[in-house]
């Protein structure tokens, strides 16, 4: 499938910011965080930020932008639909947590429970985008059960890689913050192996003998395209990448999203303020960075069925 | 979950719809325009029409994208730049003509075969040669001799018919169905359905061609040939059956000339030509009467083998004898053909077993009363179920001629010509065989018509165009000792010999609807330069005027003079008449014209009408009135109305004389288009049962031909197995009679002039070292492309924007190529750089690509660097109109010896995979040609239908 | 919970394409293009109509595969447009209701105006049949003739898709799979009509009939006797042959 910058960005960002808030939702709600102005103006800005950002992206991604609004309809059955209800409910409770927290210095109570329920409705949110694309039938490399986790998981960790450089920044950071995000990493670097194990073990389900119900007759191969030259369709689901270059990049992935940050969330869960203030920056932008090569890949090598007619392997 | 939205389910499609006839291909299907505010909003295929009956291909789907073309001609154009940079300036329609009018006056008053006047896809060739003969030019063609006019001659000199779209299978009836060489024709639609309607029912479709695309991917056998070797295939075939003696002797005695006694005196002028009594009656032998007698009469009972004496002494055999004795050699038996064939042996003879079971064990009878051309009743028709089709696999070669006359035979033996389920004429066929017009050109004197139409048919040297030294008349050497029997003259040649001046200069090349500068022609490159060529000396060119007419931005533009640009096809009248190609059907005669189902938006004239003033501001004989006044001064409407070839015969066949009641005969009828308007725009007799089999023997057919002019008298047509005429001018060669070929080409006519079919290896692959070019190369027809006219198609372009040459996967492994590689192509003429594709469905020893793709950067007002141009490629480049040299140095052109036909499928080639560092760009390249005067650079965008829509968007 | 119809009407209109007989003449894809251009879906819209990388938006596309090697293999044309099928998921994705299936017959449309380009229902669809208008920024796709097959001002005769009234080897079909009389359910029974990808579920309405076993029997047995004493023989028996014409 073809790797969109917009659609990167947009799962990667609203992903972490997605992350970032809900671990300030549960944090402060309980007590781990205190209630100050300016950690509230900064972890709550920046978490929305990140959300806004990647919904914004994921709008101009549209060719209809000026539409984006319809896109709720359909949440009965399509996920997309889904997600979009999703992320405008997470923006109430979330709104309200922050104004509680920016202006009336409060995380808790009516606040805290606000921020509870952001944390809930972040993590559906997210689960929603990962359906979009588990959901998809000729997807394979989508459509199974390692997507959600990723998704989740992934979002998790770069939002607790985050919050660890915030609060580290603002001097108000605990130990838990630090542990949890080497074991986000540890669990995102476990699902992420697992995925690409069970892509690269999947054997492709339809061929180009049951997509044209010749197989029967022999092996089938392509002898003319309908067009000579690269239409929609292909422009849209022909991408391919090379293995080898594949390979590549997933070792690029492995250590800026999981390596390095893993090295570097134990520094900065052990090291000192300074140490661990610069620690957690490193993390943030080595995962910032494994993070867009993941989700690039992730597009990269999905393969989608109509591409056999064509006469590419599924 | 939502309501569904309320759509509009009966939008109004039009507010007017007019029938015409398509013009996207020669095919000529009838369609029906519905307009919408002005503009083309859908053209669907007419369901009365007899051509197509309602469907319509793919190109002719296209059709609106094609009028809308950006790069259609706005206005006349006169050459200001040199030649081949497209710098012109815009002139007015009067200064045009008088330029043109001007030009010509001055060559008909001195010496007319200095006008050379060439039109290639022209539907009005009644017009046009007729314009000739008026102006007084032997000089003039159409595209047949490029063409296909082996396919023409063959059948023509044989059944008196022929394939091209002049006949047709009998879709309804036929079980087996043999298709030679054909990969879409002109009878596009009709042999598209017609493989509908045989594999709906069944038949057996055998398709034998060296590629395995288009109608050879739905046969149910494929026989994947080697070039140039059908001959051989079809004489083993006869091999077959005469060995078996499976074949019609009743039908062979009945309607061929099996039975004529061939005289059999070697060296004597009589030696191989008919025995004849005194009124020039051929003889036969009545076996009953044990008597020498005409063989034209009725109830005789002909011997067809045995050998007999004539009264003077000599001997004679019937012509079936020499027949049987030369095909039921050893030579042709399937094994001795079948490496050359690239055909197991085995596949062969099943296949004749398949059509001698057919023909003999399936046959058909239908009760249709008849009567003979001898008044005889008959109370049934016998059908034959095996038909045959074939096309330019078979004519584009130097042995094509006689292939296609083996084929013919072969239909002939199975006595399935002109029968239910076989092969079928479509009237104005069958005619005399050969045709009894022969060709004009043999006095010519300034000032004067020719006194007959350049074109025609030969029955001995006597008809040649030759002067008493043998030099040829016609600047094309047609009906010269070069191509005798050439019956569409030689277009491919027309430059090379005017460039040459051999045999003479000429003054002014005037084309009309032919891309000679690029696909149309061999050696593409070569041609350029002589188009542009200057003589040193005057420095003027050594083709000093060109006139074009051409209706869009293509190849040759550039290099006229003079631009006369035409309509498109929903602009124009035409008409598609008997005296030319119509579209009749087996079961009747049909013409049909083309109305204006919307007027040009920009400062273009019909062509055809643009002639007929040309001709009245010439004085040409027909086209003024006694006071000198144009004779049609409506242009061509006012020509298809009111013009007589003979008295009461007229472009038009329908609706006749003042009442309108005339077929085929009558006066002029004032009305006549109104009508034709009326009843869709074509018009259809249907014959009567009794009238459509047999039609060369069926009294009621051949009175109702003469009626209507295609035949001069009702006598029986007989088929000509054995031919005199190529006797007659093997005799010549053998030293007999007035006019003898030069001594260089005595060999040949001897050899290649025989009267029964033959085979022998095309010439370019007899004179080119066949290790160092071991592969044949083919083009063929995009079912989505009309040769080079296709492309400027914003549709269809998509599906067809670059060409590759491809290559049997397994000979490609064996080169060393990977598909996709690009490869140097090179033949014994020239070199071309192209991308390679790979098939399973072809010929090992073949490579092929698709035809007239390949397109000059900034032509068509397509993108200099669209794919067209820089990825793809025309065979052209390889393909040289001359042979390699003779002993002597000269050099025959590439064309069959009997008959002209262009041998573009001769060609043999080399490839070699290109070095790495190799741009992926098609070789050769020329310069941009800039856009003339007139014509916007073409949008990017294409939003057709948009403000069409009900949706109103 | 989805939004395909939940009481579907008595129609379920598709095609039936008999690869036995296609030419691969691409009739079906523009003349889809030239009714639909200017059609519900108006325009097709073509991007470098006259330049490099040209594309467009077809409703039909023709491929051409080949299937088995040299001898004996063969070439199969395979036009391919909407399956219009009975469990779409470009319909369920579609997060606006923009992509819908019709209840009374089963068509598969796009409302344009209320698309929003976000082609999620272009990678739900297996068959590759949705088509973005890179121009207007919304999905089409073949339409069924819509605005054909239920035309009014057409006459009765005329009302199929475009594709199929204009398919000169009669190799497209249209008709009613509900009925088991309609022309497409007795092909599809009668030549064993295929269903493509079935594995995925989405039961395309649409059905390819296979190509017919080519009548090819292999070897000599066929071949004709030959005539007894050769040539001489032959001769012989022509001469006793008394046939007067
Ligand atoms: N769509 C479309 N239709 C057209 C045209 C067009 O340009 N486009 N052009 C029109 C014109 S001008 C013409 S003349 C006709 C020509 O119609 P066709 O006769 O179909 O012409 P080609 O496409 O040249 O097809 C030649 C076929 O012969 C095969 N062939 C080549 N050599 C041999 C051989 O030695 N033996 C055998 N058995 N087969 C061989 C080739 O593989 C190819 O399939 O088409 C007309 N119709
Ligand atoms: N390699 C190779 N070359 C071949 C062949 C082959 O098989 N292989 N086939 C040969 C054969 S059989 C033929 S017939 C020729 C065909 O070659 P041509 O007869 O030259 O056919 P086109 O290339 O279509 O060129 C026709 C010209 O007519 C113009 N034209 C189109 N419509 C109109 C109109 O309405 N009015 C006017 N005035 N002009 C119009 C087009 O723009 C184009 O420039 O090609 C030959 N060339
Ligand atoms: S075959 Fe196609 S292009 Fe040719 S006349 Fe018929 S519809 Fe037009
Ligand atoms: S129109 Fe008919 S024959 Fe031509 S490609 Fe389409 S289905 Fe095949
Ligand atoms: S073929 Fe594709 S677009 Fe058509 S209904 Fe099925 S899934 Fe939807
Ligand atoms: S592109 Fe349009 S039709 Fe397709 S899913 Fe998105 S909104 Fe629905
Ligand atoms: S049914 Fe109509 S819209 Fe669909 S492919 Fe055929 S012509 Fe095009
Ligand atoms: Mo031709």
């Amino acid at each position: 499938m073809h790797p969109a910058y917009s659609v990167i960005f947009f799962t990667t960002a609203s992903g972490a910011g997605y992350g970032l808030l809900a671990l300030l939702g549960i944090f402060a709600a309980s007590g781990l965080l205190p209630a100050d102005r300016w950690l509230g103006v900064v972890g709550v800005g920046l978490a929305m930020t990140l959300i806004a950002g990647g919904l914004l992206s994921s709008v101009g991604h549209l060719g209809r932008p000026e539409r984006f609004l319809g896109a709720m309809r359909q949440w009965r059955s399509s996920w997309l639909a889904r997600e979009g209800v999703l992320a405008i409910l997470t923006f109430i409770p979330a709104g309200l947590f922050g104004i509680g927290w920016v202006f009336l210095n409060s995380t808790q109570g009516f606040f805290g429970w606000m921020g509870a329920l952001a944390a809930v409705l972040a993590g559906i949110t997210v689960w929603c985008t990962s359906m979009i694309y588990a959901s998809l039938k000729p997807i394979q490399q989508w459509h199974n059960v390692f997507v959600t986790p990723s998704y989740l998981v992934l979002g998790l960790m770069t939002g607790a890689l985050l919050l660890v450089l915030v609060t580290r920044a603002f001097g108000v950071y605990q130990g838990a913050f630090g542990w949890l995000a080497v074991l986000a990493v540890v669990a995102g670097w476990a699902v992420k192996t697992a995925y690409w194990r069970h892509i690269d073990g999947t054997r492709p389900r339809s061929t180009l003998g049951t997509a044209t119900g010749l197989g029967r007759l022999g092996t089938v191969r392509l002898l003319e395209m309908p067009h000579t030259e690269e239409n929609f369709l292909m422009k849209e689901m022909g991408f391919r990448i090379a293995r080898d270059h594949a390979t590549k990049l997933r070792r690029v992935a492995g250590l800026a999203l999981f390596a390095v940050p893993f090295v570097l969330a134990l520094a900065a869960a052990l090291g000192g303020p300074v140490v661990g203030t610069l620690a957690a920056a490193g993390a943030v932008l080595s995962a910032g960075l494994g993070v867009v090569v993941e989700r690039w890949l992730f597009f990269a090598e999905a393969r989608h069925t109509s591409m056999l007619y064509y006469g590419m392997a599924a | 979950m939502l309501s569904e939205p309320e759509i509009e389910l009966s939008p109004t499609i039009n507010d007017e719809v007019k029938y015409t006839t398509c013009y996207m291909c020669a095919c000529r299907c009838g369609i029906k325009v519905h307009l919408k505010d002005g503009l083309v909003r859908y053209i669907e295929g007419n369901k009365n029409h007899p051509t197509n009956k309602g469907v319509l291909c793919g190109k002719g789907s296209s059709g609106i994208m094609q009028h809308y073309s950006p790069a259609r001609l706005r206005k006349p154009l006169k050459r200001v730049g040199e030649r081949g940079k497209a710098e012109f300036v815009e002139i007015e329609w009067d200064e045009a003509l008088s330029i043109a009018a001007g030009w010509l006056g001055n060559i008909r008053e001195t010496d007319p075969r200095k006008l050379a006047f060439f039109t290639g896809r022209d539907q009005s060739q009644s017009l046009t040669g007729w314009w000739a003969a008026q102006f007084g030019t032997p000089n003039f063609a159409a595209h047949g001799g490029f063409c296909s006019v082996n396919m023409a001659a063959a059948g023509l000199y044989t059944i008196g018919g022929s394939f091209w779209e002049f006949g047709e299978p009998d879709w309804d009836r036929a079980k087996y169905f043999m298709i030679f060489g054909v990969a879409e024709d002109h009878d596009s639609n009709p042999i598209k359905t017609g493989l509908g309607k045989l594999k709906a029912r069944g038949a057996k479709v055998v398709s034998v061609n060296p590629i395995r695309t288009g109608y050879s991917a739905i046969a149910d056998e494929w026989v994947g040939i080697r070039p140039g070797t059908d001959g051989l295939f079809v004489m083993a075939l006869i091999h077959e059956l005469l060995n078996a003696d499976k074949i019609d002797v009743d039908y062979l005695v009945r309607y061929t000339n099996a039975p004529w006694l061939v005289i059999q005196d070697p060296g004597t002028a009589e030696h191989g030509l008919f025995a004849r009594d005194a009124d020039g009656n051929p003889l036969c032998w009545d076996a009953k009467a044990k008597a020498l007698v005409s063989a034209k009469l009725a109830d005789v009972t002909p011997a067809i083998v045995g050998e007999f004496t004539l009264a003077d002494g000599s001997k004679a055999v019937p012509s079936f004898q020499l027949l049987a004795e030369r095909y039921m050699d050893p030579q042709y038996a399937p094994d001795a053909v079948a490496e050359r064939c690239g055909v197991p042996a085995a596949d062969i003879r099943r296949i004749a077993a398949e059509l001698a079971d057919v023909a003999f064990n399936q046959t058909i009878e239908l009760d249709i009363e008849w009567t003979d051309w001898a008044g005889r009743k008959h109370d049934k028709v016998i059908g034959r179920p095996v038909a045959m089709h074939a096309m330019r696999g078979i004519s584009a070669h130097t042995n094509g001629f006689h292939t296609c006359r083996a084929i013919h035979v072969l239909q002939v033996l199975l006595g399935s010509v002109e029968c239910p389920g076989g092969f079928r004429f479509k009237p104005p066929f069958p005619k005399p065989i050969p045709p009894g017009q022969k060709p004009a050109g043999k006095t010519f004197a300034p000032g004067k018509p020719l006194g007959g139409m350049p074109l025609g048919f030969t029955m001995g040297p006597e008809d040649l165009l030759v002067e008493a030294d043998g030099t040829p008349i016609r600047i094309d050497k047609a009906y010269s000792w070069e191509a005798p029997i050439s019956a569409h003259g030689l277009m491919h040649m027309v430059i090379t010999n005017a460039w040459k001046g051999d045999p003479y200069p000429i003054d002014t090349l005037f084309m009309y609807m032919a891309n000679m500068s690029w696909n149309s022609t061999m050696n593409t490159k070569g041609v350029i330069e002589m188009l542009t060529d200057k003589d040193p000396k005057t420095g003027e060119y050594k083709i000093p005027r060109i006139i074009y007419s051409d209706a869009y931005f293509s190849e040759m533009v550039a290099y006229a003079d003079l631009i006369l640009p035409d309509t498109t096809y929903l602009e124009r009248w035409d008409c598609i008449s008997l005296l030319d190609r119509p579209i009749c059907e087996a079961d009747g005669p049909a013409d049909a014209i083309r109305q204006p189902v919307v007027q040009p938006d920009r400062d273009v004239r019909a062509f055809q009408t643009v002639l007929l003033d040309l001709g009245a501001r010439l004085g040409l004989p027909g086209m003024v009135k006694e006071d000198g006044s144009a004779k049609f001064p409506g242009g061509y409407p006012d020509y298809i109305v009111n013009h007589e070839r003979t008295p009461g015969i007229g472009p038009l066949a329908g609706w006749r004389g003042e009442d309108g009641k005339g077929v085929g005969r009558g006066a002029v009828n004032p009305d006549q288009l109104k009508t034709y308007i009326e009843n869709e725009c074509f018009w259809a007799h249907h014959l009567e049962p009794s009238q459509r089999f047999y039609k060369f023997a069926n009294k009621d057919y051949l009175d109702f031909a003469v009626h209507m002019g295609f035949i001069g008298h009702a006598d029986q047509i007989v088929l000509q197995l054995y031919s005199e005429p190529m006797q007659k001018f093997r005799l010549a060669a053998e030293g007999h009679g007035a006019v003898q070929p030069p001594d260089r080409l005595r060999e040949r006519i001897k050899s290649v002039f025989d009267p029964l079919p033959i085979w022998y290896v095309p010439y370019e692959e007899a004179m080119v070292d066949t290790q160092k070019y071991p592969l044949h190369a083919l083009t063929q027809r995009p079912m989505i492309m009309y040769h080079s006219w296709g492309s400027q198609n914003a549709w269809l372009r998509q599906i067809l924007g670059r060409n590759k040459l491809y290559v049997n996967s397994a000979t490609g492994a064996k080169l060393g190529l990977v598909e996709g590689d690009w490869v140097w192509v090179e033949s014994h003429h020239g070199r071309i750089k192209v991308q390679t594709k790979f098939m399973e469905g072809l010929n090992p020893n073949t490579v092929w690509t698709w035809n007239a793709i390949g397109k000059r950067a900034g032509s068509w007002n397509l993108a200099p660097d669209a794919p067209e141009a820089k990825k793809g490629f025309l065979l052209n480049h390889l393909i040289s109109e001359l042979l390699p040299p003779e002993a002597d140095g000269r050099r025959f052109s590439n064309s069959d010896p009997v008959t002209g036909q262009a041998s573009w499928f001769d060609l043999r080639v080399r490839i070699e995979k290109c070095a790495p560092g190799e741009a992926e760009v098609s070789e050769p390249q020329f310069p941009d040609i800039a856009l003339p005067p007139g014509l916007e650079p073409a949008p990017e965008v294409n939003r057709y239908g948009a403000d069409l829509s009900h949706r109103g968007r | 919970m989805t939004s395909l119809p939940e009481n579907r009407g008595p129609k379920r209109l598709g095609l039936v394409i008999d690869l036995d007989t296609c030419v691969g003449c691409h009739a079906c894809a523009t003349n889809c293009k030239e009714w639909n251009t200017s059609g519900h879906s108006a325009p097709l819209t073509d991007v470098n109509a006259y330049q490099a990388e040209q594309r467009g938006v077809w409703f039909n596309r023709v491929h051409t595969f080949e299937v088995g090697d040299q001898e004996g293999g063969r070439t199969v044309h395979f036009p391919k447009n909407c399956m219009h099928c009975e469990f779409p998921d470009c319909v369920t994705v579609c997060p606006t209701g923009a992509s819908y299936k019709r209840a009374e017959d089963g068509i598969v449309l796009v409302d344009h105006d209320k698309c929003i380009g976000c082609k999620l229902c272009s990678w739900a669809c297996p068959y590759g049949a949705r088509e973005f208008d890179e121009v207007e920024g919304v999905m089409k796709k073949c339409t069924l003739c819509i605005d054909k097959i239920y035309n009014k001002n057409l006459a009765e005769a005329d009302r199929v898709p475009a594709c199929v009234a204009t398919c000169p080897s009669k190799a497209r079909h249209f008709g009613d799979f509900n009925d088991p009389n309609s022309n497409v359910s007795r092909l599809t029974a009668e030549r064993g009509g295929m269903e493509l990808l079935p594995e995925l579920g989405y039961q395309p309405t649409s059905r390819y009939l296979p190509p017919r076993p080519g009548k090819r029997p292999q070897g000599d047995a066929a071949a004709l006797p030959k005539a007894a004493n050769g040539t001489a023989g032959r001769f012989l028996r022509w001469v006793d042959q008394m046939l007067s014409r």
